[in-house]
């Protein structure tokens, strides 16, 4: 009994999913006529979640976009009902998806707030009390009387936020949009829940962003994939999610690369470019995520005609804003290669200091005529990769570089 | 049903009851007038087409409330479920952001509908007066044919409300069942313009010619035709339980819905 007693929400074993129909058919006609031919896809959005949030805690869920996590958020608000499992409250739970629920420009800001405050659920007498207090603390005292759509888009969001502070009850499930707005706004937010914090309130912050739960979150549960993959310290939560975040970014990568790498375009005849990657130094295999320092290596194949002898290839390298950072040459002849080139298909390995700071690189590649210069093939931003990792992130390069101090 | 009138919920019923009517004549010069005007032209223009063009009606005894009376209804049903059907997806923004009560959404509809009927009431309660209507002991039975309509009102608005969400033909198929009712019940003829008797008494079967019927014979005419004289007295009870049977199954299906509705709006 007493153990029960300090859970504020239990979550037992739920499964959460949707039907997501082939053709959507809302219609009466689409339905008759394809009566039998329904056919869904089912989503499995959330699958045997379990977790207990505590009174006066700060809970934090975070995932990436597509998690399941906002599933997770409506299932708590009870907004969806999920398919199996159980949750309990203990307590009056106020769900903030969004700020201003049910607001509407043509009411007045006044009736506004008492719609709004009802919508939370309090009744009249509960919001008379608030009133003046969210009036005063949205600073709008003389637009109340106004409709709502002659307000600025600040001034909503300012009443709207007043609502959300006072009205709140024993557990607030709070979305991350929240804390969208300006600076001075932000700062609100998190003043409030850092009064939140002090006052001891159970909250639940849903959340992509790990810099805010980890200013307020005393346990974090990542959810990625429809399962919760670690429930426990945020130090240890952050970690889990910042590696989750880097296997999405590298897959993310690998695709765009796939889809780039057909674009080569051959401008002449005598060489064509067949391949552009970065690649892993051990395992060959391709590979779009450096750590900082780590040796890069870059791969490009060629197939030179038959009747050419020489020629110039350049890689060189863009951030996405489109300023070139450095380029490389090399001309492949008999000399440099070992052995005539003509006919053949070539490797060429290009190593590559880890001089890149954090963010996402591009990589161009042509191969060239060594006397005219023309090109004969070129790969523009043929392939991408990412760093991640530094800790100084202010700068592009990251330059080795020795210190000599000499003094008389 | 203590949960279901709790504070809270009560609260939120009647804040969505006073925003629908301060947004429902929102910008108009005479704002409320007109749920006591749009009956009241609408009489003005039936009356004129169907007493002076088609002489129906001059059997009748005081046939201009008769006929008010019969339209108010009708547009208290017509209302209410246009109303209705619509509400559970007008407040898709509502559902899905925010855990109300759903049914609450289309209960503050209904009672809406209810409002602007007696407002209309009280334009037929002048007429009665203009007209020299003597009201008798039936009158106190009045508030039942009310009643009986707005439960069967109630279950097609329940059903229509969720059935929408997932079938979005629903709304015209709806208006062509509504206009074909307006014919079918006897609103703006007397049902003893039918030629046919048998006729006659399968249409004061419908709940709503019932109710209507049993309206006017409380408040206006104890001449005129119900249900109960045309047939008898045990016939009455297939209007009240179509009526009885389409609240239940309307409630039914509403409850099995709502709680996808978040998802499927």
């Amino acid at each position: 009994m007493s153990e029960h007693k300090d859970i504020a929400i239990s979550v037992k074993g739920i499964n959460k999913s949707f039907k997501l129909p082939h053709e959507r058919q809302n219609s009466l006609k689409s339905r008759l006529i394809n009566f039998h031919k329904r056919s869904y896809n089912i989503q499995h959005a959330l699958q045997d979640i379990s977790f207990e949030i505590e009174k006066g805690e700060f809970f934090g869920i975070v995932g990436r976009n597509g998690s399941g996590k906002s599933t997770l958020l409506k299932l708590l608000a009870g907004i969806y009902t999920q398919d199996s499992g159980t949750i309990e409250v203990d307590g009056k739970l106020t769900p903030f998806i969004e700020l201003g629920v049910g607001f509407n420009p043509e009411l007045s800001g006044r009736d506004n707030v008492y719609l709004n405050g009802a919508l939370l659920g309090f009744n009249r007498t509960e919001m008379n009390e608030m009133y003046s207090d969210i009036v005063e603390f949205a600073e709008l005292d003389k637009f109340m009387d106004q409709k709502l759509k002659n307000y600025s888009s600040g001034m909503q969001v300012r009443l709207a936020f007043s609502i959300a502070i006072r009205a709140s009850t024993d557990i607030l499930v709070l979305d991350e949009v929240l804390a969208v707005g300006d600076e001075a706004f932000q700062r609100k937010c998190y003043d409030y829940f850092n009064k939140l914090k002090e006052e001891k309130k159970t909250v639940v912050l849903v959340s992509h962003d790990m810099s805010a739960v980890r200013r307020f979150c005393t346990r974090v549960a990542v959810v990625d994939r429809s399962e919760v993959k670690f429930i426990g310290d945020t130090d240890a939560a952050a970690d889990i999610y910042r590696n989750l975040n880097l296997e999405s970014t590298e897959d993310a990568s690998k695709k765009t690369n796939k889809r780039r790498s057909l674009k080569t375009q051959n401008v002449s005849e005598g060489c064509k470019i067949l391949g552009l990657r970065t690649i892993d130094e051990k395992s060959r295999k391709e590979k779009a995520l450096f750590a900082p320092n780590e040796k890069l290596i870059i791969e490009t194949s060629l197939k030179v005609a038959k009747d050419i002898e020489e020629v110039k290839l350049s890689i060189s390298f863009n951030n996405p804003g489109g300023v070139a950072l450095t380029a490389l040459n090399k001309v492949i002849d008999e000399k440099s290669a070992g052995g005539s080139i003509a006919g053949k298909t070539i490797k060429i390995e290009w190593v590559v200091d880890g001089v890149f700071n954090d963010g996402k690189y591009l990589v161009t590649a042509s191969a060239s005529n060594v006397e005219s210069g023309r090109d004969y093939s070129r790969s523009i931003n043929g392939t991408e990769f990412n760093i991640v990792g530094w800790k100084d992130t202010d700068f592009i390069l990251h330059t080795d570089y020795e210190v000599k101090i000499i003094t008389d | 049903m203590n949960t279901y009138l709790s504070k809270r919920n009560r609260a939120l019923l009647s804040e969505l009851v006073r925003t629908d009517f301060k947004l429902r004549y929102q910008g108009s010069a005479l704002g409320y007038a007109w749920s006591v005007l749009k009956p009241l032209l609408m009489f003005v223009i039936l009356y004129v087409v169907f007493v002076y063009f088609l002489r129906i009606g001059k059997d009748v005894e005081h046939f201009p409330v008769y006929l008010l009376l019969g339209i108010v209804m009708w547009n208290f049903f017509t209302e209410m479920t246009i109303q209705s059907l619509s509400s559970i997806l007008n407040r898709g923004d509502l559902i899905r952001k925010i855990k109300i009560p759903r049914w609450t959404i289309v209960f503050s509809s209904s009672i809406s509908a209810v409002i602007n009927l007696a407002l209309s009431l009280v334009v037929v309660g002048i007429f009665m007066i203009i007209n020299g209507v003597e009201l008798t002991p039936y009158a106190l039975l009045f508030p039942l044919n009310i009643f009986m309509l707005y439960i069967l009102a109630l279950g097609v608005s329940y059903f229509l409300a969720a059935a929408f969400v997932k079938f979005r033909d629903l709304n015209y198929i709806w208006d062509v069942v509504l206009q074909a009712g307006f014919y079918v019940t006897p609103i703006i003829y007397p049902i003893t313009m039918v030629p046919s008797v048998t006729i006659q008494q399968v249409l004061l079967l419908n709940p709503i010619a019932m109710a209507i019927q049993d309206a006017r014979f409380n408040l206006v005419t104890q001449t005129t035709v119900t249900t109960e004289s045309l047939l008898s007295f045990a016939w009455t009870i297939i209007p009240i339980v179509i009526t009885i049977g389409i609240f239940i199954l309307g409630i039914t299906y509403f409850k099995s819905q709502s709680s996808s509705f978040a998802e499927n709006i």
